[in-house]
């Protein structure tokens, strides 16, 4: 890595360090933008503005280099759409994403192009992401070939493909075969090897163990563990799984409709969460216990994004909420030393 | 102890394809009584939905029953009539699907389907059915039940139809209901709240429940007892307490192992090796062999019972147990 020389932002959480990925004051909208004749209907009052869902409402968050960010919520709540502003395939209506300290709106595209490199993405459904019609073998290695990564001919490319097979834990001599012909884990494996292909710092896994049986999940995770010390990987770990994120992740961050509530490392949010719905979520992580334990269940549904509550997202459901939370916004307050929540109740006592 | 509700006894399913006859279900036993929660555990392709399917009858044709007796109160249901058996479907034996789209029509509101189920085994007035519908939606929790009854299942969000689906296997009341994973596709929060409902209802009614899944987490919480099938064959029976702190079977404790909470945070997962065998191209004997640390010769034979009536495991090699 080439030694980074621009100033530190007064803001970095990080000092010392610049983070590998930071996403500062992000909104992601989604919803038709009406044309100008809609636009002027709307100004007189004739027709009513068009829905919009606010996927991400201001989010903040800082990954350090080589560690393993959870992010954890229930569906709707805008986990993927970060995933997908980290990892650059989605521009964020507002707000800036740096990589490694550069704001990736103002690169050159050239370098925008060589940089996105170093952020892949694992998905969740295998059987969508790989395309049907190519063998592995072009699968793994279109990439890495377009863009210059391999040195030297045919012979040279195909011993890449295979070391990139190998390390994904395949039988590199199947690399002739199509998507189809494997089974789900080995599927997520030619994801894996895909995404590695192009030497990447960072993984973006979204719901990457989710579709998959019990005793293959824990074969990718540890393959997601060795990854990580073999070749010093950072991760964004999206999941709705507890008990995956708690194991694997440094840190957690919960999202509820839009915003992060909590976030904190991960033993400290496991043992001690803030926010109440952090607190509900947690209670739910899937433990093998005996005994029929009653479900504690959290009264209601998530919302809808195009109607959000106002104030704290969370008031409605929240057995604590008084006046304030239905009217203003929570901010993420720090709590303990690396622990933030977004909860009134921390400053009523 | 009384008779039980439900004896399965060597139930075999199959399906015959061109490449040859899947085995899905294969020599399945298993007994179940009034108010028992059976959790039924396995991994996708293991025929734990098959044996769901065999029960209500609903095996989609080419397959089918190949062999042995599913006794539902005395009466073997493989053999039933289709008319006898649509008599029993939906009034004594209820389903839950992963899909509540399974059991709902897009196109009709909620009540003239509710009310449809009753009606289908009970002469009642409209306006008492209707009241029995309203009730039911009430029982598993949907807020103000009187207008949703005019809704149409796209009004609803998964988790809501998912409590309507239920609300229509309660609906008759039945004595036993098969629920095929209903909550694998919901959030952990919506989860809970359906899996209280479920506890709450069966006991109150003393319903059998046997419960469908991938998830051990959850038969842990709600089980009185567990079944884990590999390979279309159930390969570890017992007290839910028994088989997960104490597996007999190594597929079993590798299934528990591998959940990532029974592991120190941060460890590499204990882990099954290879993945499960094509149901065409079984090993012979014990299926899971191939993958097994304690496999020798002997297994390329069926292997016997092993351990006591009340927690059994196929296998030559089972894990020592102290009680």
């Amino acid at each position: 890595m080439s030694a980074i020389a621009y100033s530190l932002d007064a803001a970095a959480p990080h000092c010392g360090a610049v983070p590998m990925v930071e996403i500062r004051d992000v909104s992601r909208r989604f919803g038709r933008k009406p044309d100008l004749l809609g636009r002027a209907s709307i100004a007189l009052g004739l027709v009513k503005p068009p829905a919009v869902v606010r996927a991400l409402d201001r989010i903040d968050l800082t990954i350090a280099k080589g560690e393993v960010v959870g992010l954890v919520g229930e569906s709707g709540c805008g986990k993927s759409t970060l995933g997908r502003i980290v990892a650059g395939i989605l521009p964020p209506s507002e707000g800036q994403v740096f990589w490694q300290g550069q704001d990736i709106a103002t690169m050159p595209a050239v370098e925008r192009r060589a940089e996105s490199l170093r952020i892949q993405m694992v998905f969740q459904n295998p059987f969508a992401a790989i395309n049907p019609r190519l063998p592995v073998a072009e699968v793994v290695g279109e990439a890495p070939r377009v863009h210059g990564l391999i040195e030297g001919g045919r012979g040279a490319e195909a011993a890449y493909v295979d070391e990139q097979l190998v390390r994904a834990g395949l039988d590199p001599s199947l690399k002739g075969r199509y998507a189809h012909q494997f089974s789900g884990g080995q599927r997520q494996r030619i994801g894996i090897a895909r995404a590695l292909a192009v030497q990447p710092e960072v993984l973006v896994c979204d719901e990457a163990v989710a579709a998959l049986d019990v005793s293959i999940q824990a074969q990718i995770l540890n393959l997601f563990m060795d990854l990580r010390e073999e070749l010093g990987l950072t991760y964004l770990f999206i999941s709705h799984d507890l008990g995956v994120v708690e194991h694997l992740s440094d840190r957690v961050a919960i999202m509820y409709l839009g915003r992060i509530v909590e976030e904190a490392p991960a033993v400290e949010i496991f043992s001690r969460p803030n926010h109440p719905y952090a607190r509900a979520l947690l209670a739910e992580v899937p433990r093998i216990e005996i005994g029929k334990r009653a479900f504690s269940s959290l009264k209601g549904e998530l919302p809808s994004p195009l109607h959000p509550p106002s104030g704290c997202h969370f008031h409605p459901r929240c057995p604590y909420a008084f006046a304030r939370c239905k009217i203003e916004r929570p901010e993420l307050r720090t709590v303990a030393p690396g622990h933030k929540s977004a909860c009134h109740l921390n400053e009523r006592h | 102890m009384n008779a039980p509700l439900l004896d399965v006894r060597g139930l075999k399913t199959a399906f015959p394809t061109r490449a040859g006859e899947v085995k899905a279900v294969d020599d399945v036993s298993f007994t179940l009584q009034s108010g028992q929660v059976l959790g039924l555990v396995g991994e996708s392709g293991s025929g734990k939905s098959v044996t769901g399917f065999s029960i209500m009858g609903l095996l989609e044709p080419p397959g089918r029953i190949t062999g042995g007796e599913i006794l539902f109160d005395g009466v073997d249901l493989a053999k039933l009539h289709q008319e006898d058996m649509r008599s029993l479907r939906g009034r004594r034996i209820a389903m839950i699907f992963q899909d509540p789209m399974m059991t709902l029509n897009p196109v009709l509101r909620i009540d003239t389907q509710m009310i449809e189920a009753i009606e289908a085994h009970r002469k009642v007035p409209r306006g008492e059915a209707r009241a029995c519908a309203r009730d039911a939606l009430a029982q598993v929790g949907i807020p103000s039940p009187e207008e949703r009854l005019d809704a149409y299942p796209h009004q609803f969000s998964g988790g809501m139809r998912q409590r309507v689906a239920i609300a229509i296997a309660l609906i008759n009341r039945p004595d036993l209901i098969i629920a095929d994973e209903p909550t694998t596709a919901l959030d952990v929060t919506i989860q809970s709240q359906i899996l209280s409902e479920i506890q709450k209802l069966t006991a109150e009614h003393g319903t059998a429940l046997i419960w469908i899944t991938h998830d051990l987490s959850v038969v842990s919480r709600l089980a009185d007892d567990v079944a884990v099938m590999y390979a279309g064959k159930i390969v570890e029976r017992g007290a839910v307490g028994d088989v997960i702190d104490r597996p007999m079977h190594p597929y079993t404790f590798g299934l528990v192992q591998s959940v990532p909470s029974r592991n120190r945070k941060g460890a590499r997962l204990a882990q099954i090796p290879g993945m499960t065998p094509s149901p065409l191209d079984l090993p012979a004997g014990c299926a899971f062999r191939t993958r097994c640390g304690r496999a020798d010769e002997a297994c390329a034979t069926p292997p016997p019972s092993a351990g006591a009536a009340d927690h059994v495991c196929r296998c030559f090699h089972p894990r020592e147990v102290t009680a």
